[in-house]
């Protein structure tokens, strides 16, 4: 009973040095980011622990809304000294689980800091705050003539497309996040305020030392927190023209896909949807393509070359089995030509009302696309999984849009063997085990096994060189 | 067909901004702040274009009333489609008490310079939430206005236009010449692609001054103060 007692004492002792541990953190968040810019409210915490994937909600300890970089900065300090865990946090649009709080710790919500800052028009470049998304930035920029083509889908915060390298439909054209980030100001985990290619730099190119921009473009947020992306920016084209083609096989769809790069058509945009989404997006729109391999195209150029550059295409598909072949330049008709694409998310979670949907993401050399798609559907079948693909094909990268039963254990563990396999598949077909979602939380096994153990260890030096105690968005990546 | 259409097109401050009011409560923060084409305008020109691409409308020219700035507006208008542009200059104190009636009396006074056939402007501009000059401008000339746009048709010489109104949608048929005020869903602009305002630059915009066209822009109506709103009680 003594011993309980004392016990007890020593337990509440530290809870209250706990607490007030605890109480004097927030009130020095408070003291730089303001009331309203801390908050451990649950809901609001709930919100800021989980993103777009099927991981569930692990929310942070309190979430923090800094209105500028000398506010992240101050209160990295801060959790450095505490060694309080970091996340940062965008949009919530990720898909691969990247904002969990693991370890607990602080999220920092950047939505605050949202100025679109210094355009050069005339220089192509533009430089955004974390709290701009992509669409955000393409309406600041309607006057201009200019847009920023990458286009993954969502809305996503233009800082966190670079956390996480993101890429889109139109990466054929214009590249990834990768090829169009010119300049990062990042907080490290210290507090540190780093600009990667040196304050307000933006040549369109430079040699000049170690590419550390693209060390961080990719990094999900485990080696700091990007306040700034000077992003690279691009003519809006005087004309865009779509054009839908089905194909007797994937092969054929493939073997068109090559030849039309290769004969330099101005192509911006190439999706392939398989039969079994053709057929889901039938369903859900009321259309009546053909059921079968479908590539979806689209033009960017000048007026006068939209008709050569449609007729080389249609020859190509036509030599190669294609029928079908239906064209559009007015917006209303490419709109209606490219509905099934656009909606192949919905339509594929309206095959099995009620379930949740996981997106698969690998990506192989364009030539061996035929063999490991072929192959995936057999999975599929195999394993009764439904899982309707669609992809970027001009880059050798497709989803498998798996509907699954998040309440059936058995469904659950097929699936994600499925995944597995199919990570593994192109792996060994030299491929990568994701193309534009990153790696998160469910993929670290898979990383080691792509890069290899001296890129492993050299990347985990890296991370011990820059955030030595681990607070910068621990258990992601490595 | 030889019909000239003109289009209204109002520089004010870009529907993202978060809008502050001056501390002298005057009005709002107008310096160094994103100004772009009132949105509903960029309906009005894209409707526009549309029926000169249509080869229903011959040419279509964008009017736009303010200071120097506004050329900026005037040119994006011409980079979406418009043939030439006219810049109304009006400066100053007469630029900040600028308002409805004063604009309707100049396009009124500009339809029957330029012999046109259709006005066409925004139902509405996003920074004064007006919804008068269209009307007005109609009333001026006395012309049959078609307002709340959904849909425009042309037949002939008459204009079938769908209106939004609060039963749902009303069907009319005007004569030309008529003015129209574009709602929300009577299209969705077209972005100005890059060459095209390369090559609008080289598009004439003429100038003019109220004066010019008989017009007193001097208004009535004096403005006490501007408040921001009290916020909504919070959690």
């Amino acid at each position: 009973m003594y011993r309980t007692l004392s016990c007890l004492k020593t337990f509440l002792r530290l809870e209250n040095k706990h607490i007030l541990k605890r109480t004097m953190i927030k009130f020095t968040f408070r003291s730089v980011s303001g009331d309203e810019g801390v908050s451990v409210g649950s809901a609001v915490r709930e919100q800021h622990g989980r993103d777009e994937s099927v991981h569930i909600c692990r929310p942070p300890d309190v979430v923090v809304f800094p209105r500028s970089v000398e506010e992240v900065s101050a209160l990295a300090k801060i959790c450095h000294h505490h060694q309080l865990p970091m996340i940062p946090f965008g949009t919530g649009t990720g898909l691969e689980g990247g904002v969990g709080a693991l370890k607990g710790g602080v999220c920092f919500s950047l939505r605050k800091m949202e100025q679109v800052l210094d355009l050069h028009q005339e220089d192509f470049d533009v430089t955004v705050e974390p709290g701009v998304t992509r669409k955000g930035l393409n309406s600041y920029l309607r006057d201009t003539g200019l847009w920023f083509p990458v286009d993954p889908g969502a809305d996503a915060s233009l800082c966190g497309m670079a956390a996480t390298s993101a890429s889109g439909t139109n990466a054929v054209r214009y590249g990834t996040m990768r090829e169009n980030v010119l300049n990062l100001e990042v907080v490290l985990a210290d507090g540190t305020v780093l600009h990667t290619a040196g304050k307000g730099r933006r040549p369109r190119k430079t040699s000049a030392g170690y590419n550390l921009t693209n060390l961080f473009v990719g990094s999900e947020g485990t080696l700091g927190i990007i306040t700034k992306a000077t992003l690279r920016l691009y003519g809006i084209p005087e004309s865009m023209v779509s054009a839908v083609c089905s194909f007797p096989s994937v092969q054929s769809a493939v073997d068109s896909t090559v030849q039309i790069l290769q004969a330099g058509v101005s192509i911006a945009r190439i999706e392939f949807l398989d039969d079994v989404m053709i057929n889901a997006c039938n369903r859900f729109n009321n259309l009546s393509y053909a059921v079968t391999p479908t590539l979806f195209l689209e033009f960017h150029g000048s007026s006068k070359s939209m008709q050569e550059q449609v007729s080389i295409t249609e020859e190509i598909t036509r030599d190669n089995g294609g029928s079908d072949f239906a064209w559009a330049e007015d917006e209303e008709t490419r709109g209606r030509l490219w509905k099934a694409r656009h909606d192949a998310w919905y339509a594929a979670l309206a095959l099995r009302p009620g379930c949740k949907a996981y997106s698969t993401d690998v990506c192989v050399p364009i030539s061996r696309l035929p063999q490991i798609i072929v192959e995936t559907k057999e999975d599929l079948i195999r394993n009764n999984i439904t899982g309707p693909i669609a992809g970027h094909v001009g880059d050798g990268n497709f989803h498998c849009l798996i509907v699954l039963d998040p309440n059936d254990p058995d469904e659950v563990q097929r699936v994600h063997s499925f995944t597995e396999r199919l990570a593994r598949r192109a792996l060994a077909m030299d491929g990568t085990c994701t193309g534009e979602h990153g790696i998160g939380l469910g993929k670290r096994a898979l990383l080691r096994e792509e890069v290899g153990p001296s890129a492993i260890e050299v990347m985990l030096g890296l991370k011990a060189s820059l955030d030595p105690k681990n607070l910068m968005n621990p258990g992601k990546v490595l | 067909m030889s019909a000239r259409v003109l289009v209204g097109v109002k520089r004010v401050i870009d529907y993202a901004v978060k809008i502050r009011v001056k501390p002298d409560r005057t009005g709002v923060v107008t310096d160094g702040v994103k100004h772009s084409m009132n949105p509903f305008c960029e309906i009005a020109v894209e409707e526009a274009v549309k029926l000169k691409e249509k080869k229903l409308v011959k040419e279509v020219v964008a009017v736009s009333c303010g200071p120097q700035q506004v050329q900026e507006t005037i040119r994006t208008a011409l980079a979406m489609g418009a043939d030439r542009g006219i810049h109304v200059e009006v400066s100053g104190k007469d630029y900040e008490t600028l308002g409805p009636l004063q604009v309707s009396k100049i396009f009124a006074a500009l339809a029957k310079k330029e012999q046109a056939d259709l006005i066409i402007l925004g139902k509405q501009a996003i920074d004064d939430d007006c919804n008068q000059t269209g009307q007005m401008t109609a009333a001026l000339l006395d012309w049959p206005q078609g307002t709340f746009a959904s849909e425009v048709t042309l037949e002939a010489d008459k204009l079938k236009v769908v209106r939004e109104i609060d039963g749902g949608l009303e069907t009319i048929k005007i004569n030309l010449p008529a003015v129209v005020t574009a709602d929300l869903r009577l299209n969705t602009p077209r972005y100005a692609t890059l060459p095209n305002i390369m090559k609008a630059k080289k598009k004439k915009i003429t100038n003019v001054k109220p004066a010019d066209l008989g017009v007193d822009v001097s208004s009535r109506l004096e403005v006490l103060k501007v408040e921001k709103l009290k916020e909504a009680g919070r959690i």
